[in-house]
């Protein structure tokens, strides 16, 4: 196992799959707090308290996933970095504002007087849009393969809505497991509504990738790994279907089951984000470049594999401990 | 208008020097509550948990503007300098990614547990956690100071086909100039923060604060001054020996000396031109520069003459040198005043708590000089000897370079006064607030409870 690991020729495969998921951990738990944010509440202060408190002690550790998922990209596969974000260039500093605005916010609205607050909330919730809706903008720049012309711009603003409903989904379920009360029947209607727009979203991006895409078209529809990538929409849909009938009857007396839209939606992310890694795997650059043209030296990737291995076990650790300690419904933040 | 390498010059420059200010302040501050909490832990003291709340909460807005500015760097690599990890890339691949993976998701994890969990898990655990945070921050400084002290000083690789291939990680991580960078950025981050925690510290007692938390923590942080300002001049002389050995070209721009000599004069004052190559209305004070750099009276320091068309630009590695150890012994001075006033528990002069307001943000100041002179100083250069900076930038257009500096610089001049601001904020804030809040009763299931009496004067 550790040798077939280490092996020259596996190193961009294991490097892949290592960045695949910081992205995946990335869409999924900054998602849920870029939800949050998206979908906070500026009609009633406290509600507003209350939904910032169930993400404040997690959006940090949350954010450092996408440094992990861009420095895997940079250090393992350095001129498929500079390829991609060359070509997002603009998107992505889009993102770096929206980010920077949002993180901020957060800090600065506890600390601030009360009148500027609200402007700091407003803050947070226009730079969430902004980050989500540019990160789903470059991912539709990359699925129509970084060239910028009418229909693959028109496609990437329609990837904006959809990441950012995406988003705003993962971020109502999170609320719905974090919350009481009228904030969570808040998020019980925001995540139908939510599930829906995704539900048609998703449906559409299976039609279209693989119209557009023939080697997408190829792969989904030849035996036999088709039918294990057909396997995966299949359990997506399931999931929303079930999602629906669970949302219909939440809350319940004694909060039991306030955990099962996080999960669904989480099991959707997964499905989405293994949709789409399959339908490019080996290219990191659609069309253009695999993982095995752009891998740094095996030397290199070799170190960084050791200390991974080391330290990912540890991570997850201490991760835990952190959403161990802060398990339950979301309690007002206090500086101690 | 300016071409791309100028333009991806000033953007990385201000990504790098907003960013710098923030973890500057967090790296030795987690090490400052850590000690507030262990003291805490010890006496169950309520002035040590006071001292904590408050600067845990700088701490977090602090580090939360260090986390986004610093992910602009990770997009910055690949976008502006293509060539970088091209050329580099199998070395400096590896110490970003373990700086990201020891150190990154440590602090960031942990930091939530630290700000917000004191209720909800064990003290040790709480404890522990503030430790770890602290030794996070230093982690990260410890990796990304390995890549840019070998970005000076490479040492432990081979090139091949115009790529770097690491032949020794050991000489990658201790190479030559490494001990001193990481010694000397430490220092200056605790100094840093000595004169943060002084001046806010000072401003709550000047607005007539009659609690003793900021009487605490102002005496932690002069005394920490008094000991380390000095230390600092004696890491930065160490510094400078070794960059003499390593970088003279940076060495002979930071005095300004042109053309080789011994017995070189410390400039004082000097206005240099590069175009006649010679300083204008020179002050200084005779031998002392070689006496410094080689410990000798005649030492030979090699000029800028000596390394036409390869050295740094002159004037912004002279003035910054001038700033830095400017400030730095303005630190000393101050700090060693303002410890002998309060010798045997006595209190500041409103002049000493005015001096020590002013001189609440020189810490950044001092490391910014500082890092504009090792970096600039190390042009036209990106990795000493190995690759130029013209030849690493990108082909993006400039226009959209451009266009992304403009909004950057706007957003960093608003947070950056935002934050002074709301600092300043937080200090006016718990000047009103009373000494203990009756909602803020630490959990008595975890923790000794407070002795009453001591309550009044927390």
């Amino acid at each position: 196992m550790i040798d077939w690991l280490f092996a020259d020729q596996n190193l961009p495969v294991v490097f892949a799959v290592l960045m695949a998921i910081a992205i995946l951990m990335y869409a999924i738990l900054d998602g849920y707090d870029l939800g949050v944010g998206i979908l906070l509440p500026m009609d009633t202060a406290q509600q507003r308290d209350t939904a910032i408190a169930s993400i404040g002690p997690f959006w940090d550790a949350n954010e450092t996933w996408l440094v992990l998922a861009i420095g895997l990209l940079l250090v393992a596969f350095p001129a498929a970095h500079s390829e991609i974000l060359r070509a997002l260039y603009l998107p992505a500093t889009l993102m770096l504002i929206g980010l920077i605005l949002r993180g901020v916010a957060f800090d600065f609205r506890a600390k601030v007087a009360v009148t500027e607050k609200h402007r700091w909330d407003r803050a947070f919730k226009v730079g969430s849009i902004i980050t989500s809706m540019s990160q789903g903008f470059m991912l539709g720049m990359y699925v129509m393969g970084l060239d910028y012309n009418w229909l693959s711009v028109g496609f990437a603003l329609l990837g904006g809505v959809g990441v950012t409903t995406a988003y705003a989904l993962i971020g109502a379920s999170w609320l719905i497991m974090k919350t009481n009360g009228d904030l969570q029947l808040r998020a019980i209607a925001w995540a139908k509504k939510t599930g829906v727009i995704s539900f048609i979203g998703i449906l559409l991006v299976c039609f279209i990738n693989p119209l557009i895409n023939p080697f997408v078209y190829e792969r989904w529809l030849t035996p036999p790994l088709g039918y294990f990538v057909s396997a995966i929409p299949l359990l997506c849909f399931s999931m929303f279907a079930l999602g629906y009938q669970v949302l219909k009857r939440l809350p319940l007396a004694d909060h039991q089951g306030d955990w099962l839209p996080f999960a669904m939606t989480t099991i959707v992310f997964i499905c989405c984000f293994a949709g789409l890694a399959l339908s490019f795997y080996p290219y990191v650059v659609p069309q253009q470049l695999t993982i095995f043209d752009t891998a740094s030296a095996p030397e290199s990737l070799r170190i960084m594999l050791v200390g991974s291995l080391f330290v990912l076990p540890m991570i997850i650790g201490y991760t835990v401990f952190a959403y161990f300690a802060f398990r339950g419904k979301a309690q007002a933040l206090n500086y101690y | 208008m300016l071409d791309v390498l100028m333009l991806s010059r000033i953007q990385f420059a201000a990504n790098i020097s907003f960013h710098i200010l923030f973890p500057t302040i967090t790296i030795a501050l987690g090490w400052l509550l850590f000690y507030f909490k262990v003291r805490f832990d010890l006496s169950g003291h309520p002035v040590w948990m006071r001292a904590y709340r408050f600067w845990v909460k700088v701490f977090a807005l602090t580090f939360a503007l260090g986390v986004v500015s610093g992910i602009t760097m990770s997009f910055q690599f690949g976008t502006n300098w293509p060539g970088f990890m091209e050329t580099i890339g199998n070395i400096a691949g590896p110490l970003l990614a373990y700086e990201i993976l020891t150190a990154f998701f440590l602090e960031a994890t942990l930091l939530g547990v630290m700000l917000f969990g004191f209720n909800r898990v064990p003290a040790w655990a709480h404890t522990l956690s503030t430790f770890l945070v602290a030794f996070g921050t230093t982690m990260s400084a410890f990796w990304i100071l390995v890549l840019n002290s070998w970005m000076q000083t490479p040492a432990g690789f081979e090139m091949r086909d115009g790529v770097a291939h690491a032949t020794d990680w050991l000489a990658i991580i201790f190479n030559p100039s490494f001990p001193y960078r990481f010694s000397h950025t430490l220092l200056s981050s605790a100094l840093t923060v000595c004169f943060v925690v002084a001046g806010i510290s000072a401003y709550r007692l000047w607005r007539g604060d009659k609690k003793r938390a900021p009487r605490v923590t102002l005496k932690t942080a002069i005394f920490s001054a008094a000991l380390l300002a000095p230390l600092q001049a004696f890491v930065g002389d160490l510094h400078g020996l070794n960059t003499l050995e390593h970088q003279p070209q940076k060495v002979a721009a930071m005095e300004g000396v042109w053309e080789t000599q011994k017995g070189a004069d410390l400039l004082l004052f000097a206005i240099p031109d590069e175009e006649t190559r010679e300083n204008k209305f020179a002050i200084g004070i005779p031998n002392l520069a070689s006496l410094i750099l080689t410990h000798e009276w005649d030492g030979e320091i090699k000029g800028l003459n000596d390394f036409e068309g390869v050295h740094p630009p002159v004037k912004p590695v002279f003035y910054g040198f001038r700033l830095m150890v400017g400030i730095g012994l303005l630190m000393i001075m101050i700090a060693w005043w303002c410890s002998w006033s309060m010798r045997g528990g006595r209190s500041l002069s409103k002049l000493q708590l005015k001096v020590l307001m002013g001189m609440t943000f020189s810490g950044w100041i001092a490391t910014l000089a500082g890092w504009y002179v090792t970096e600039i100083g190390r042009q036209p250069y990106l990795v000493s000897g190995v690759l130029k900076t013209a030849d690493a930038v990108t082909t993006i257009a400039s226009e959209n370079v451009l266009l992304t500096l403009v909004v950057y610089l706007i957003v960093y001049a608003v947070l950056l006064v935002a934050y002074v601001r709301t600092l300043f904020l937080m200090a006016r804030r718990a000047v009103e607030l009373e000494d203990i809040q009756p909602h803020e009763r630490v959990n008595q299931k975890y923790f000794k409870p407070v002795p009453n009496q001591q309550e009044a004067h927390a």
